[in-house]
């Protein structure tokens, strides 16, 4: 048998204003902390009356027996219960053609709705997270200066702001030559300082001439340029990875030669546009052939059958 | 005399226990930490035994110490390694709170690398268990994935360009590896917006998938119960509630015992 005293009737309170009366001095006494003191003190006193009796009414209830005995059962039916088998069904049996589609319309409509829903909310955010980092890239044009700052023949460490609204993070050197000029046009030799292996910022391998450091205001801010003379080429710190100085990999685990700027000249400045990635380059100086590529991450391949890995390059 | 005396005890008991009591009613969470708090393991468990809960606790130490950095912190490439060095020096106890956090990171790798070793070494993934070992992946992976973006955050040479090469590194997986650069960058370039990003990703997203992960983790660990070590002379299961137990034995509701002894072995 089942307990007559179900859970809903054990601890129903009784119908009471006390708490109302609690509430009313609350909301007194927070006005009052802002008006004025004494209102603040009838709040308080409301609030400490009204909670002292809402307490005993609360007690009262839970100690004295509210609660109809054993004593006093709800009416019983007086004829046996007839067995659930044996009976009448209590409602006609539903015609299943009738009633589960309407179930199942509303399931799946419940469902997609949902579904409409949360894709509404979620599609944008996820494409908030994820498209600005691979949509309106672009390479800024680097003004350099005047190529009369670059001396024919010689390496020069040129350190600007690729974005100088960006700040200091967008700092990035290049290792740039004047090789004098090639069937008249003036020809540079401008190397990315970005390792192909991994990406970390690859050192001159030889004297860098501080002492002769310049510079130069440009539309990019300040461009500071110290001649170097990178007799071992250029050399990687994190792994060890070694080029020579058209950027060729000579030794360690870089896949392929450093990347180049494109570059142009315009009214005598040397203006570096985007870069671009090199798997070997032929020659040296002027007469240098590069074997040049779309831009591509350091550590992966461009020529090689590994280079079938990676088929699609995000916008650069 | 005595009998009055009693009485008053158990209404002064009936008094302190009433918050309990009101709570366990409407919330059956007193019943639940019970369950959760007492309920059965083997005999033969040893100290190896607790680095689970003692990877927990790193987790826990991270979680508090890196809210309270995060009320110092700056995540802004131009004034990031102000921050933290503000932090460490003249923030009161703030060297204290980062030195836990840095140092707990460690901690909490190490040892779910130990617990790992612990499960694997005893078979405590084998049937029906399976299905914890792989939450217990996913949660290394998310773990170690916090440990990176973490790196970044003081913004130091060291954590730049540990930062670039682990990226690139991320760059050089076939096919979907460039894609996956760009995103972590948030560009094609390293630029303002990664540190933000990273920041994000390691203190609100990751964080929330390692909780989400370890509730999964925990809950199978009760409902499928403590195992034994290898060399234990109990058979397993043996003494205790079968595992798994029968579906209507839920998360926070002990089966009565007669259920237990009641049910037919297979």
């Amino acid at each position: 048998m089942e307990d007559p005293r179900g859970d809903e009737q054990r601890h129903q309170p009784p119908p009471s204003l006390w708490p109302v009366g609690f509430a009313v001095g609350i909301v007194c006494l927070l006005v009052g902390l802002i008006v004025s003191w004494p209102a603040a003190a009838v709040g308080a006193a409301i609030a400490v009356v009204f909670g002292f009796l809402w307490a005993r009414d609360v007690v009262a209830a839970g100690r004295g027996p509210a609660l109809p005995g054993p004593g006093e059962p709800e009416a019983a039916p007086t004829a046996p219960a007839i067995p659930a088998h044996k009976g009448e069904a209590a409602m006609p049996e539903p015609e299943p053609a009738e009633r589960f589609p309407r179930s199942v319309f509303l399931e799946m409509s419940t469902l997609g709705l949902g579904g409409i829903i949360g894709g509404i909310v979620t599609v944008p955010a996820i494409g908030f997270a994820v498209l600005p980092a691979f949509l309106k890239q672009h390479s800024p044009e680097i003004d350099l200066g005047p190529i009369t700052d670059f001396p024919e023949g010689q390496y020069v460490v040129a350190t600007f702001l690729r974005n100088p609204s960006e700040g200091e993070i967008s700092r990035r050197t290049a290792y740039i030559r004047n090789n004098g000029m090639r069937s008249g046009t003036p020809s540079f030799t401008c190397i990315s300082n970005r390792c192909a292996h991994l990406g970390c910022p690859v050192q001159p391998g030889g004297p860098v001439f501080d002492s002769k450091k310049q510079t130069v205001k440009t539309k990019n801010g300040e461009v500071d340029l110290i001649p170097a003379l990178p007799a071992a080429g250029f050399i990687c710190p994190c792994h060890g990875g070694a080029y020579d100085q058209e950027g060729n990999r000579t030794a360690g685990p870089p896949v392929r030669a450093l990347d180049r700027y494109q570059f142009l000249i315009r009214d005598g400045h040397l203006v570096l546009l985007g870069t671009y990635s090199v798997s070997s380059v032929s020659g040296s100086g002027a007469q240098a052939k590069i074997h040049r590529y779309q831009l591509t991450g350091p550590g992966q391949h461009i020529d090689a059958p590994e280079s079938w890995l990676y088929p699609v390059q995000p916008p650069h | 005399m005595a009998r009055k005396k009693s009485d008053r005890r158990r209404q002064l008991e009936r008094a302190a226990m009433y918050p309990l009591d009101w709570l366990e009613e409407r919330s059956g969470l007193v019943g639940g930490v019970r369950y959760f708090l007492f309920r059965k393991v083997p005999g033969d468990t040893n100290w190896f035994h607790t680095l689970g809960s003692a990877t927990l606790t790193a987790f826990l130490v991270q979680l508090v110490t890196g809210v309270i950095l995060a009320m110092y912190y700056k995540p802004d490439p131009k004034s990031a390694h102000a921050s933290i060095d503000h932090i460490t020096h003249e923030v009161t106890l703030g060297w204290l709170v980062r030195g836990m956090h840095k140092w707990g990171a460690s901690v909490f790798i190490i040892l779910m690398f130990m617990h790992m070793g612990r499960v694997f070494l005893f078979g405590a993934y084998k049937y029906p268990r399976e299905l914890n070992w792989i939450i217990g992946v996913l949660l290394l992976a998310t773990g170690l994935f916090e440990g990176l973006t973490g790196y970044l955050l003081p913004f130091d040479q060291t954590a730049y360009w540990a930062t670039v090469v682990a990226i690139n590194i991320n760059g050089t997986a076939p096919f979907v590896g460039p894609f996956l650069a760009s995103l972590l960058r948030g560009g094609a370039e390293i630029g303002p917006d990664t540190l933000a990003r990273f920041y994000s990703l390691h203190m609100l997203l990751i964080p929330g998938a390692l909780l989400g992960l370890i509730t999964l983790h925990l809950y199978l660990v009760i409902r499928l119960g403590v195992t034994s070590p290898p060399w234990s002379s109990e058979a397993a299961g043996s003494g205790r509630p079968p595992e798994p137990p029968p579906a209507q034995a839920g998360l926070v509701r002990p089966r009565p015992r007669a259920a237990v002894k009641g049910r037919p072995t297979e």
